[in-house]
């Protein structure tokens, strides 16, 4: 079975995040692979364990996410591809993600790709979809169970804290929602080998990609932290009273309406 | 000059730190007070691969440097100093005894268990009335029809209980009016050899601490580890290796009390603000980041030695010698910057203070480490 997993390099859910000249300081920071991409990995290696295959990690990013990638090899993937965009995009988006991902993938193989349900910095959710649209194969979201037959998949889906169980069959993509495994910790003898394992960094062009193919759909406006938050207001009396007050403050402070 | 770590060594550092946090830190506290082993940690680890990190992968150890181990063993202690000891005393006192000296035969038979964590490692040497001081060792090994038969003591063994065999020195005869020591391989589990856990320590609860008797033990011959005569020359080159150890997992503990104190000192208010704000304190916590970080690098420099083949006796003596004893300044201040509250079990600084004073005692004390600094700076 070939098995793709799509994975991103984002910020430690540790870190504190703040804003100079109006972009995030990445200045010390330090970086992980997005938590529901470890799920992804971690599904690809059981899958694979249990049928067979092979699975190459894809990741758009920069010359750091070599780290990362690294990682996911150490964890168990068999190879790895690192589109390094660092010196063609200024500003992408989850389209540009998605085209660049989409445009490796259209002439392979596959038969599973997994990514993670978001990513928890842009947290869009988009670039699997997107993929799975562009490669014109079926898609299930924020999965928490795969269960593989042949080339039937079952596959139990989180609807907001509900179970939904989908029938439908390989070629697939789909992303990773918590609760679908527990990711494994990288053994020393997979973090010893993981360097001997092949990882092809391919640029723009090694894909015949103009930038104006991928040009972001988007454009980002402003960046700025949320509010502070303040302090909350308990409060006091009769309970009927309390209600009053409330449907009142939420009037004339939070403005609903 | 390089500082940086190699992509292995980062990797490592990041999923021991993890793993350390979110396996090994949250039990700490109660195995302390119920004085129990981290057996389960350990089988995570073995399943991890880490317990044979240093050893060549045809024993089934993972071929790291001995950076990785001072960076794991670091991470442990941090989280959970009695594990931290555990850990470097199964590799480097353990198994690099029989790495070191063992015959293809002994290291098949012997080391390959303990990479796999099918057994700890251990190693018996101190004995009642003799540890830096050869000389004074009483335990005998009196060969008898192709076998050793052992009678004598070994006290403060770490690991014994979980070690299904260890490799012991005993005086095996006697040349030129001085005491010949052999090291001897010999499994646990032996006729008259009887594994006592019964010391009331200090610190290092969790750790496994025991005494050893040996009662007409036998084993064949064979079990010779390295020359014979030559148990006691193995065992200083054993111990320049463990020293690196006890100097990762002083440097350990030390951060982990520095952390907890930066962290307490940022939280707790007095006279409208915050105590980090008072130059009291900060030159306090000023000191303790410099002394971990000095530690620190002469922990990494001693390791690196090692791992380029030269010479590494005397770094591996100051590290050891300056980790422990900034180890047990930092969680006194610690303990001190806590106030009331560091005297109390729950905020884990009293805990620190207490397993970090092992580090200036374990593997040689910090006198006998100045006796080694000395003797190589030609005194």
């Amino acid at each position: 079975m070939n098995i793709f997993v799509l994975m991103k390099r984002t910020f430690d859910t540790e870190e504190k995040i703040t804003i100079s000249g109006g972009i995030i300081n990445e200045d010390g920071a330090e970086f992980i692979i997005n938590p529901y991409d470890e799920y992804a990995i971690e599904e690809a290696i059981q899958v694979r364990d249990a049928h067979g295959g092979e699975i190459t990690v894809i990741s758009v990013g920069n010359e750091e996410s070599e780290k990362q990638v690294r990682t996911a090899l150490a964890m168990g993937a068999d190879k790895a591809v690192l589109i390094n965009t660092e010196d063609d995009i200024e500003n992408g988006d989850q389209f540009t993600t998605a085209k660049i991902l989409a445009e490796y993938l259209k002439d392979k193989e596959v038969d599973l790709i997994l990514a993670g349900n978001v990513a928890i910095d842009g947290g869009s959710g988009q670039v699997g979809p997107r993929v799975a649209e562009l490669l014109n194969i079926p898609y299930v979201t924020t999965i928490t169970k795969l269960e593989i037959d042949g080339s039937n998949v079952t596959v139990v889906r989180d609807v907001e804290g509900d179970s939904e169980i989908i029938e439908t069959s390989l070629p697939l993509l789909v992303t990773a929602q918590q609760g679908l495994n527990e990711p494994r910790y990288p053994s020393l003898p997979g973090i010893m080998k993981a360097k001997k394992k092949p990882l092809d960094e391919l640029e723009l062009d090694d894909l015949d990609l103009e930038e104006e193919d991928i040009e972001a759909k988007t454009k980002t406006i402003e960046i700025y932290l949320p509010p502070k938050k303040e302090a909350g207001k308990v409060l006091e009396g009769e309970i009927a009273d309390q209600v009053k007050e409330l449907v009142r403050l939420l009037h004339t402070e939070a403005k609903v309406d | 000059m390089n500082f940086d770590f190699t992509a292995e060594q980062e990797m490592i550092r990041r999923t021991i730190r993890e793993f350390a946090e979110e396996e090994v830190a949250p039990g700490a506290l109660e195995r302390d007070r119920k004085k129990e082993f981290p057996l389960e940690v350990f089988r995570k680890l073995a399943d991890m691969g880490m317990m044979g990190l240093p050893f060549p992968e045809k024993y089934g150890g993972g071929g790291a440097d001995t950076i990785s181990f001072a960076i794991v063993t670091e991470e442990l202690s941090r989280a959970c100093a009695s594990t931290g000891i555990t850990y470097s005393a199964h590799i480097s006192l353990g198994g690099a005894p029989l790495h070191l000296f063992g015959t293809e035969e002994q290291k098949q038979k012997f080391l390959v268990p303990i990479c796999t964590g099918e057994t700890f490692g251990a190693f018996g040497l101190t004995e009642p009335s003799a540890g830096s001081d050869a000389g004074g060792t009483r335990t005998t090994a009196v060969e008898e029809n192709g076998e050793f038969v052992i009678n004598g003591n070994k006290c403060f063994i770490t690991n014994a209980s979980y070690a299904k065999h260890l490799a012991l020195t005993a005086v095996t005869g006697e040349k030129d009016g001085k005491k010949e020591i052999s090291a001897i391989i010999v499994p646990t589990n032996s006729n008259g050899f009887t594994v006592i856990n019964n010391y009331e320590k200090m610190g290092l609860n969790a750790s496994n601490t025991t005494e050893l008797v040996l009662e007409d033990v036998r084993v064949p011959i064979e079990h010779m580890l390295g020359k014979r005569g030559e148990g006691f020359k193995q065992f200083l080159v054993t111990l320049d290796g463990g020293r690196i150890g006890i100097g990762a997992m002083a440097v350990g503990i030390a951060r982990a009390a520095y952390e907890k104190a930066l962290q307490y000192a940022k939280e707790r208010k007095q006279f409208g603000k915050s105590i980090s704000q008072f130059q009291a304190i900060q030159f306090k916590l000023a000191d303790m980041a410099m002394k971990i970080e000095l530690a620190r690098n002469m922990v990494y420099k001693a390791a690196w030695l090692k791992d380029q083949g030269r010479p590494f006796s005397k770094e591996a003596s100051m590290c050891k010698l300056y980790a422990s004893e900034i180890s047990m300044e930092v969680t006194d201040q610690a303990v001190q910057i806590h106030g009331g509250y560091g005297y109390m079990k729950d905020y884990h600084v009293e805990r620190y203070m207490r397993d970090a004073k092992l580090t200036e005692i374990g593997e040689g004390t910090s006198e006998v480490q100045r006796m080694v600094i000395a003797r190589l700076i030609g005194c």
